[in-house]
């Protein structure tokens, strides 16, 4: 123990004092979040958006053909459609085959569309919606913490265990009575250890101008994120565990962990993607974490709805480990 | 030598390929405790191949190691230092947390007090390591190798690239170490040392064994008497008893100095820069060898 406490302080601080990895590990996720709620905050050409369903019978409704007004026509469930005026997607939802229309109470767009709506649906009933706004910064946020998280543990334990056996730092273990496994738990909990503190402040920094709707329980999104931080550091071990060049390994790390950064859906949904993209994003633990944190933060999803994700991390972290352990070698 | 009782360590018929290159070659001997043994050879000769299979660090290809007669195993590593012949620290830490570091490995560490009397460390001891000169480098890696009060140290050359001064000082705390019966397996280039430091030589060359002995008796079967070297001399062809030549110089070891300087003077031979010196291992390695140490 004492042994395994002295390396996780000994790499902590080697993280720690190596100023150029530190601040990049937070400045970067830091950056990357403010700079996406920038581009994609505003720009749109339409005052508000007003979903539809059915035709309105009688009169016309003038209101909806002004052109600061989009409107949308649903045939889809009508709960996904309310869902959308939740999150504030849409504004408005009028049901003209029930006479009914839905507002968003915490929406500033409502009380001008009342206005605007009571004197042509005169006899229609308002049904009131609750719910803060989700903008993309909202859904992009766990991305480019996962993205971050996922490099972090990559080239955190795989590349810097490469760089050891190369640079003779694991030959220097090896004269010691240090086992392989004390040595790299500790590179693993060290690691652990500042990634998660780092994903925790990029959250909380960003949050504090971003304010992030968060309906899920915090305490589960800390489990499903340090579930994956383990599950990725484990599959960084698979490249640490023999691997002597520096270049090769990152190399070899570029070319996973891209494909995983594009095809988890980090930037834009997989929904409509092809079949196989969908099912091949399945094997990469990003999309595992995304899915879930986002169901958590987003839909406020409780542990039994993300259980799919959780049990496909927890197999792929054992299969992970065990690889690693098979295949590693000190030199 | 092969019923050394109270050998610490022994090797037998060790051997070493990578691929085709027999880096060592069926080398055996054995080391007894307390002393200070060199391992001597030019490069490539096989020495820190030899050393790490003793460490338990490399596998042999064929041949056995033992530590006290017994295959080396776990508790092996708890009782001996090393220091390779290029060993990397980890980065950004400093001596003192390096030092901490590893003396938490150990079960029964010495203190870090006395760890930086010994090895002269606390002008350098909050120093990060990347920032350490050779010299105060192998002070330091001498430091991590006693940490576990070692029953034998293992040195892959500790003392190459340090000046004169600072190899001096080297060989000070190689001393005190010895002074507390640690054994003491050491590999260097440098004649002079191996002379100084040494109870015992083994000198290597292309993975065999050449040699074995103490300095004196290696000097004494090889050489008595003296070293008679004659420079620029521009020919081969003298007929004085026991001349060699290397390269553009005429050797001759005598045990009869008086015969041999007489003989000398009759070739006619113009004898300006000629020396004369009592032999050392340097020159013994010359001979068996063929290549100057440093070369
Ligand atoms: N990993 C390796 N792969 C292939 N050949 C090797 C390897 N390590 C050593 N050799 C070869 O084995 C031979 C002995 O090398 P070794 O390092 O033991 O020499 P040495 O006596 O320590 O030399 P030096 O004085 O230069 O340190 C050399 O010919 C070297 O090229
Ligand atoms: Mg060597």
């Amino acid at each position: 123990m004492k042994k395994f406490t002295a390396i996780v302080y000994a790499r902590t601080m080697e993280f720690l004092r190596d100023k150029g990895t530190f601040y990049w590990n937070l400045l970067f996720p830091l950056v990357l979040v403010i700079g996406f709620s920038i581009a994609f905050s505003g720009n749109n050409n339409f005052i508000f958006k007003i979903g539809v369903i059915g035709e309105p019978q009688g009169s016309r409704v003038s209101f909806l053909e002004l052109s600061s007004i989009e409107i949308i026509k649903y045939e889809a469930e009508k709960e996904e459609i309310i869902e959308k005026i939740r999150r504030h997607q849409i504004d408005m939802l009028v049901d003209f085959n029930e006479k009914t229309y839905y507002l968003n109470n915490e929406a500033a767009a409502s009380e001008l569309l009342r206005i605007l709506s009571s004197d042509e649906l005169i006899d229609y009933t308002e049904l009131d919606v609750t719910g803060d706004p989700i903008r993309y910064v909202d859904w992009l946020v766990p991305g480019i913490i996962g993205m971050n998280m996922l490099f972090s543990c990559m080239f955190g334990v795989g590349f810097v265990i490469v760089r050891y056996r190369k640079n003779g730092v694991l030959k220097r273990m090896k004269a010691t009575p240090v086992s392989p496994f004390v040595f790299i738990t500790a590179q693993m909990v060290s690691r652990f250890i500042i990634v998660i503190l780092t994903s925790v402040l990029v959250f909380a920094g960003t949050n504090l101008f971003l304010h992030f709707v968060v309906n899920g329980s915090y305490l589960l999104l800390l489990f499903v994120t340090s579930l994956s931080i383990f599950c990725m550091i484990s599959f960084g071990l698979i490249f640490a565990a023999r691997l002597k060049s520096e270049e090769l390994a990152s190399g070899l790390m570029n070319l996973i962990t891209f494909p995983m950064i594009i095809f988890s859906g980090v930037f834009f949904s997989l929904e409509g993607t092809p079949k196989l993209m969908q099912t091949a994003s399945k094997f990469f633990p990003l999309t595992h974490f995304i899915e879930a944190s986002r169901a958590v933060m987003i839909d406020g999803a409780g542990i039994i709805q993300i259980l799919p994700h959780i049990i496909a991390l927890s197999v792929m972290t054992v299969i992970f480990l065990l690889t690693a352990s098979v295949l590693f070698r000190w030199e | 030598m092969f019923l050394n009782m109270d050998a610490i360590m022994r090797i037998d018929d060790l051997k070493k390929n990578y691929g085709s290159v027999k880096a060592v070659d069926g080398i055996s001997f054995s080391i007894s405790e307390g002393i200070c043994f060199g391992l001597l050879g030019p490069n490539g000769a096989g020495k820190t191949t030899t050393i790490e299979m003793m460490e338990g660090i490399l596998s042999p290809t064929s041949g056995k190691v033992y530590f006290r007669e017994r295959k080396i195993d776990n508790h092996f590593k708890q009782k001996v230092g090393i220091q390779f012949q290029n060993t990397a620290l980890p980065e950004f830490i400093t001596v003192r947390e390096t030092l901490v570091l590893f003396r938490s490995f150990y079960p029964n560490p010495r203190s870090l007090d006395e760890i930086i009397d010994i090895c002269s460390l606390t002008d350098i001891i909050d120093r990060d390591n990347r920032k350490l000169s050779g010299g105060q480098r192998q002070r330091m890696l001498l430091g991590l190798a006693i940490i576990p009060r070692p029953e034998m140290v293992f040195l892959d050359e500790p003392t190459t690239g340090l000046d004169p001064q600072a190899r001096r000082n080297f060989w000070d705390l190689i001393e005190r170490i010895k002074a507390e019966r640690t054994t003491v397996l050491l590999t260097t280039h440098y004649m002079e040392e191996a002379e100084i430091l040494c109870d015992q030589i083994a000198i290597i060359d292309h993975g065999k064994l050449m040699e074995i002995d103490t300095p004196g008796n290696m000097l004494a079967n090889h050489f008595d008497g003296a070293l008679v070297r004659v420079p620029h001399i521009g020919r081969q062809d003298l007929q004085v008893e026991g001349s060699t030549y290397q390269g553009d110089c005429l050797e001759i070891t005598t045990k009869n100095l008086d015969k041999t300087m007489k003989e000398l003077l009759n070739t006619g031979l113009n004898l300006e820069g000629l020396t004369i010196k009592k032999p050392n291992l340097d020159d013994l390695f010359l001979k068996l060898t063929g290549t100057s140490l440093r070369s």
